[in-house]
């Protein structure tokens, strides 16, 4: 398996899902089932993705679960995306400084 | 020329916090990249091509798993069809007339933050506000993504734990702040959260890789999602 095969399919792949639409489509999909599930996609996969892997991507998965619960109140709250992001790294690491 | 650059220079300005955000989430991309046996330029390659985090973290995933090129492949298009959607509502925003190379270039960097620094901008869309924009957060991503490659090494175990969880921070800030004021979201990424778990930790499914599992819940509950709560016209075509 090479790397830069795997990084032309990603990257062929994305750019043929952005432009394809502003290439083909001039109008509005109409299918409304379409049009709905493209809509639920994103925070399926994002949340698929997210939970429980940031219990495994810490030392402990008790600093994963506090940067969770962290992140959701944060986002909850309305912070922005970097200051969620940034917050969940300390939060790993102050949870750190007493877990390992 | 005047307005052209005029708009160039607004979008290099509204560019500039989303370049910073980048920079510091692609940091912990490239961490992950270099996990899955990326080398930092590698790494930065794929950011520069790819400009998706999800998509991008998705893919790495699977190929530190030894996935195949067909696996990885339908991973970064479930991954990325959000910007299917996006595409579609950002077609509206062009002139008419507007040549197909500005299609062809505003739709190598269609990502949630750029799609919505755009939607935002009343009227019909100027080609090069988003071109000023691509022209600083391109860079910020790959930037980062290559850093993050780089200093993942050098890095202390303790900070590496803490940038990794850096990302699912930015995925929380997309999926939460929607789910806060749509109570379907706020289910499905309850549901969503628990299936995940349940099949992560099923002895029966343990064979089954991680990449598959995402592909398989996102199309099912999706699906599920649609057809017991159908979105209208006035939600489906606008969010990021």
């Amino acid at each position: 398996m090479n790397i830069w095969l795997y990084i032309l399919v990603m990257a062929a792949v994305t750019y043929l899902i952005r432009v394809t639409p502003l290439v083909l489509i001039r109008r509005e999909i109409k299918s409304q089932l379409i049009r709905s599930f493209l809509y639920y996609v994103p925070y399926v996969t994002l949340a698929v993705m997210t939970f429980p892997a940031i219990l495994e991507a810490t030392q402990s998965p008790w600093s994963g679960l506090a940067a969770l619960v962290a992140g959701i109140l944060l986002a909850f709250f309305g912070r922005s995306l970097l200051q969620v992001a940034v917050f969940s790294c300390l939060v790993v690491l102050a949870a750190e400084f007493f877990l390992v | 020329m005047e307005n052209r650059l005029a708009w160039y220079r607004r979008g290099m300005r509204d560019g500039i916090p989303i370049a910073l955000g980048y920079f510091a989430v692609a940091f912990t991309l490239g961490i992950a990249a270099k996990n899955a046996g990326f080398t930092p330029v590698q790494a930065m390659v794929a950011s520069l091509t790819n400009n998706a985090s999800a998509g991008e973290y998705a893919a790495f995933s699977l190929v530190a798993a030894g996935a195949s090129y067909w696996e990885v492949a339908v991973m970064t298009l479930v991954a990325n069809a959000r910007y299917l959607l996006m595409s579609c509502a950002l077609s509206q925003k062009f002139a008419p007339g507007t040549p197909l190379i500005h299609r062809l270039v505003v739709g190598y960097d269609v990502t949630d933050e750029i799609f919505g620094i755009c939607t935002a901008r009343p009227g019909y869309l100027n080609p090069f506000y988003p071109y000023g924009a691509m022209s600083v957060a391109i860079p910020g991503w790959a930037l980062g993504t290559l850093l993050g490659g780089v200093m993942g090494n050098i890095l202390p175990a303790r900070l590496v734990s803490a940038l990794s969880v850096g990302l699912y921070g930015m995925f929380l800030a997309i999926i939460i702040p929607p789910a806060r004021k749509d109570r379907v979201i706020a289910g499905l990424v309850a549901v969503s959260f628990a299936a995940s778990f349940v099949i992560s930790y099923l002895p029966a499914l343990a064979a089954v890789s991680s990449g598959v599992k995402t592909i398989v819940l996102t199309v099912a509950l999706s699906l599920a999602a649609a057809v017991l709560f159908p979105v209208g016209p006035e939600r489906g075509g606008e969010q990021a």
